[in-house]
């Protein structure tokens, strides 16, 4: 149809898949080199390509923007299309999985190693998929993309993982298709029912923004659907009690897995959540809410509290992100504007901030084959670059004002506090855990005197290493400094959504 | 001078992110950083001291209104700076004092290695603190708020490898205490933002919503505001993590821990005064008094040098808050002016001592030290003088100012406030004094063959000069009604911008006459001359007495409690921290053992079930005969019994 731009950003990635598996270069080793030019080009092209998205994106319009849509097939009720199309909630999140993919592409050689051209292939297709899944508007297209993105993240754990990495990729694997497969049920059943039509009669339509602005489901039926599509969407975000697959795909994963897996694939949780419970479910939610609610607080404080009994860097870090996807889940159910923004500032804060984290791990793992808290200590001595940056992207994650994570905090607090303030307490309390577990971490590792020798040779950051957290450090500030860049852009599509729930609340 | 209020904070900011640039550069240029460090901060001085007599010649407040930083929704957080009467004064004391304070660290970090560094906090922490006094919302303020915070955290750790990493742990206690005053903070502001739905002071002020501003509501939000201002100043329960917090460099001592930083709860009081309730207030000045008088008993024993000053401050800090509890919000804002002065003095003092003596902390291993340190003896006793209020120094006319407003206030608890601040002055006078004389006084107690003490060099003592003038002078601002005519300016300093708000009165209450307060002089003069008397007295050939305290069987007790500090640390290790400790442990057992443990649960249900079922399928031609057999036999049985 109209703009070309978002097929082309979509299946960018897609074409750089097919290129690796084709270009004639051995896929292992010295020789990889050609193959990971090849998709760094690529990472950077589509970052590129989707600049003009973010500069030609209408803050004003909460509709769908830069639509595009083709005929695709024909099921016996409804004609499926190819659409794709970016709103306020997929816009952020959008920049950020071209974003952190780039920083994928140039950061992951060092910790590959062995079957690059694999492991290039299943990044790339995941990029094309994680894009897909942001950008569809309709359910049959945005099902395929979820489960294109869910595959190659199977492969990256159980190829290039750690000691337990087929246990923890099986896991993974069956606990989110588990719930794609509820998913799955409740999308069928949806485009089952009739909307509205123009002219009075029943229409039927795969359409996710058609279904979003007037479905009509009976309360009854919504508290099933509902419950399908959150279940699904709370194992990926993952919310307790369905979180235990995180730490162990976290641990296991390879760098590069683990950024790509903080960074962007928890939050097609949160933002399922947010696209498809809210607007199409809106009695369900309101019902549920409070539930939820409590079940975001309990994220926020019972992943706090495991995060700091952690010994294990990564596992840690992993934690602390079932904390930090609590205050989304909370400031979403909050259901009102101050909640819903700051849950998609947050998701973008924690997108950020978290990957460069893992980044950090992964940088003194690849020099000390060793995540153990315990086996650092003074390292701040030997790495003074690598220091700064743990403790700026600690505080990024702490929500220090000045710096992203308290943006998104803060308005998440405000905003469930006003819907239910005893909660809301219990929840800052995260606040003060969060603090304790990081900077615990951060002395345990960084500061003291060198205890173990190994440690004392350790090499500081070097600049290509430097250059890969530093986009994630500008957004850091950026967020911190200037959210309204992007809290305008969010405001209008989350105002209608938002609209939809109240709507429910009068009738 | 209003356009350039942005300059007040951004200045240091800059000069911060040249000191960084210097410290990333290495070598020979990290020597300037303390000299452009120190430019900007005194240019920022400069800067404060014109916007200040703007203010003084008649300006109600000078405003800078920024562009918006947050805007969500009806949530609007501008970059708005305010100069008033409360935050200009403040501004004279952070970029003032900060600028000695520069100057005396050029000298003191000379050789460390760090300072280009050290520096770039420092500006960084000018810069916080600016915009927690200038930021014209309870937002901006949090903002400043928690900016000082990590600064101090980062200067508390910043010897991070010294005694086995000592520091980094002092600074985290610091910091975490103080995210646990933050959570109250955070909640007053939303109970704030719920009710007058902005958080801009201005806007709050001028609310409506002012007038329903009671009950629970206004006394839960004051009294979570307070949470906030007992972490950040040092107060009960809070206060524990400020005598840990001389791990750091001694400069930060004075500037951080002393002069600023923990003063920034007593101006989040003032300038959230209007919300307190005289309920809430009263709280405040319990909780002032008591801390008080507990941390002076606290600093009586101690050995080191540092701890004695810190436990000071904590019962200095404690006066303000007393004050401000009492409505005598100019007194506390005094207070918090000639502490700044005096304390900075103090700390600065014991750093050149610690400097002399080769790193030596602790006040048993000196001793005589007045012949060798001349500049810093005379200036560490004017500091001295003023801390335990003799008479005439401005320490004292600060002091008194608080003591007699406990009274005059006339709440209920008036003479029981008055009686712990008094006691408190005595306590005060006594320990500073046995401070004093174990340092400079009587015979040398240290090896000297090996340590030989030297007096600092003229960037430190030129600063401690200065501190040491404005400590003597800085009560004039002050001076109280029965001495000059109608007062010294600061008492009604304030009046525009505080609340005058009428604390609780006692059944009965007549006020007090004002010729009392003379009275009132008198008293905390005598008590300060003669707990500085014993204190000489006692201490003056050396520490013998507090072995004799602490073996006698009467004092004994006391003595345990007070040099043990109560033993709050241990309690709330053992009450606090321990549970919570064990609490996350139990979690981390829980998490795995069973909510992981039912995951896994199911999926090895679901491989028995494929494991039962596979029995079906076992590949033998006799077994599936024999179902198709059975399975006729029901299909048939079945339609037989529809049919009959």
């Amino acid at each position: 149809m109209d703009s070309p731009l978002l097929p082309i950003l979509t299946f960018l990635p897609l074409l750089g898949a097919i290129l690796v598996l084709v270009l004639p270069a051995r896929g292992e080793g010295e020789a990889a080199t050609p193959l990971w030019r090849l998709a760094q080009g690529i990472g950077l092209l589509t970052f590129l390509v989707s600049i003009p998205v973010w500069t030609g994106f209408d803050p004003d319009v909460a509709g769908p923007q830069l639509g595009f849509s083709v005929p695709w097939f024909h099921l016996n009720y409804v004609d499926v299309r190819m659409s794709l199309a970016v709103d306020g909630l997929s816009i952020l999140l959008v920049m950020l999985t071209t974003l952190i993919m780039a920083v994928v592409f140039f950061s992951a050689r060092s910790h590959v190693g062995r079957r690059d051209r694999e492991f290039l292939f299943w990044l790339l297709l995941m990029e094309c998929g994680m894009l897909g899944v942001f950008l569809a508007t309709d359910f049959f297209v945005f099902y395929v993309f979820w489960e294109v993105m869910l595959i190659p993240l199977y492969f990256v754990i159980g190829i290039w993982g750690g000691a337990r990495r087929l246990y923890a990729s099986i896991k993974f694997f069956l606990y989110t298709m588990a719930g794609s497969v509820l998913m799955l049920l409740a999308i069928i059943w949806i485009t089952g029912m009739p909307l509205a039509g123009a002219d009075g009669r029943d229409v039927f339509t795969s359409d996710i923004l058609a279904h979003a602005a007037q479905s009509n489901i009976p309360p009854e039926i919504q508290t099933w659907l509902f419950l399908a599509f959150a279940v699904a969407f709370l194992i990926k975000v993952p919310a307790f009690p369905f979180h235990t697959w995180l730490p162990d795909a976290h641990v296991e994963a390879p760098t590069s897995g683990s950024v790509v897996l903080a960074g962007v694939l928890l939050k097609m949780g949160t933002y399922g959540l947010i696209r498809f419970c809210l607007p199409i479910f809106p009695d369900a939610t309101r019902f549920f809410a409070p539930w939820l609610m409590l079940i975001g607080v309990i994220g926020i404080v019972y992943g706090a509290w495991l995060a700091w009994a952690q010994s294990d860097m990564k596992k840690l870090v992993a934690y602390s992100s079932i904390s930090h996807l609590g205050y989304i889940v909370l400031g979403t159910f909050a259901l009102n504007a101050k909640g819903l923004q700051g849950s998609v500032i947050q998701m973008v804060s924690h997108g950020v901030a978290t990957p460069a984290l893992f980044l950090l791990v992964g940088m003194v793992y690849e020099r000390r084959h060793t995540r153990a808290i315990a086996d650092y200590g003074g390292v701040a001595k030997v790495m003074p670059r690598y220091a700064f940056f743990l403790v700026l992207a600690t505080l990024a994650s702490v929500g220090l004002p000045g710096l992203s994570g308290f943006i998104g905090e803060f308005t998440i607090l405000l905003g469930s506090f006003m819907a239910n303030s005893w909660l809301t307490a219990v929840a800052a309390l995260g606040v003060v855990f969060g603090a304790v577990y990081m900077l615990s971490m951060v002395r345990r590792v960084l500061f003291g005197p060198i205890r173990n020798e190994e440690n004392r040779g350790l090499k500081d950051l070097s600049a290509r290493e430097c250059l890969v957290l530093a986009p994630l450090v500008i957004l850091f500030f950026w967020i911190g400094v200037s959210p309204t860049t992007f809290t305008s852009r969010t405001a209008k599509t989350l105002a209608q959504i938002q609209a939809r729930v109240d709507a429910s609340g009068q009738r | 001078m209003q356009d350039l209020l942005w300059a007040i904070p951004l200045l240091p900011l800059l000069g911060a992110v040249v000191c960084g640039l210097l410290h990333a550069r290495g070598g020979g240029a990290r020597r300037l950083a303390g000299p452009v460090a120190t430019l900007a901060v005194g240019a920022s001085f400069v800067l404060s001291v014109l916007a200040f007599l703007e203010v003084r010649s008649g300006h109600e407040a000078l405003r800078q209104l920024g562009g918006d930083w947050i805007a969500v929704d009806t949530l609007r957080v501008g970059f708005d700076l305010t100069l008033d009467r409360l935050s200009g004064f403040m501004m004279l004391i952070v970029a003032g004092v900060g600028f000695l304070i520069h100057v005396y660290s050029i000298g003191y970090m000379a050789h460390d290695e760090g300072k280009a560094r050290f520096f770039a906090y420092l500006n960084l922490f000018v810069f916080s603190m600016s915009v927690l006094v200038l930021g014209g919302s309870f937002a901006l303020l949090f903002v400043g708020w928690e900016g000082v915070g990590l600064m101090s955290y980062l200067l508390i750790g910043f010897w991070y490898d010294r005694d086995d990493g000592w520091p980094a742990k002092a600074g985290q206690k610091a910091f975490v205490a103080n995210r646990v005053g933050d959570f109250g903070f955070l909640l007053g502001m939303f109970l704030l933002f719920g009710h007058f739905g902005t958080l801009d002071y201005a806007g709050i002020l001028e609310s409506d919503a002012m007038g329903t501003w009671t009950g629970g509501l206004a006394m839960g939000a004051a009294l979570l505001l307070f949470l906030g201002a007992t972490g950040k100043s040092a107060q009960i329960p809070l206060f524990v993590w400020l005598p840990d917090a001389m791990a750091g460099p001694t400069p930060v001592s004075a500037l951080i821990h002393a002069a600023t930083m923990v003063t920034a709860g007593v101006y989040m009081v003032c300038r959230a005064s209007f919300l307190f309730p005289p309920e809430a207030l009263l709280v405040v000045a319990w909780i002032g008094g008591i801390t008080a008088f507990v941390a002076a008993t606290m600093a009586l024993f101690q050995r080191e040098l540092k701890k004695v000053l810190a436990y000071s401050t904590v019962s200095q800090l404690g006066y303000m808050f007393l004050a401000c509890g009492c409505g005598a919000f100019s007194a506390a804002i005094f207070h918090v002016g000639t502490h700044a002065f005096f304390k900075a003095l103090l700390f600065l003092g014991a750093g050149s001592v610690i400097h002399g003596m080769h790193e030596e902390n602790d006040a048993f291993k000196m001793g005589g030290l007045r012949r060798h340190m001349p500049w810093t003896h005379l200036t560490f006793l004017v500091g001295s003088l003023c801390l335990a209020g003799f008479p005439l120094t401005s320490g004292f006319f600060s002091k008194d100012e608080i003591l007699w407003k406990t009274v005059e206030a006339g709440s209920p608890a008036a003479w029981a406030l008055w009686t712990l601040g008094a006691a408190t002055a005595a306590l005060t006078a006594f320990y500073t004094f046995r401070l004093y004389s174990l340092i400079f006084l009587g015979g040398e107690r240290f090896d000297a063959a090996h340590v030989h003490p030297h007096e600092s060099p003229r960037l430190m003592t030129v600063p401690l000069a200065l501190l040491a003038a404005l400590s003597l002078v800085g009560g004039l601002m002050g001076l109280p009604a029965w001495l000059v005519h109608e007062g010294g300016w600061m008492h009604h300093w304030l009046e525009p911008v505080v609340m005058q708000v009428q604390p609780l009165h006692a059944a009965g209450y007549e006020p007090v006459d004002h010729h009392a307060e003379l009275w009132f002089a008198l008293a905390s003069g005598a008590i300060a001359v003669v707990g500085i008397l014993l204190g000489v007295a006692a201490y003056r050939r050396g520490p013998a007495l507090d072995g004799r305290l602490e073996r006698s069987r009467l004092t004994g007790p006391a003595y345990q409690l007070f040099f043990g500090k109560w033993f709050v640390d241990e309690i709330y290790e053992l009450f606090i921290l321990a549970p919570l400790a064990l609490l996350s442990r139990l979690c981390a057992w829980f998490d795995l053992a069973v909510v992981d443990g039912l995951v896994n649960r199911v999926g090895q249900g679901f491989r028995e079930l494929g494991r039962v079922n596979r029995r079906v399928q076992d590949g033998r031609l006799q077994s599936y005969a024999l179902w198709m057999a059975g399975g006729t036999a029901v299909l048939l049985a079945w339609l037989v019994i529809q049919i009959m």
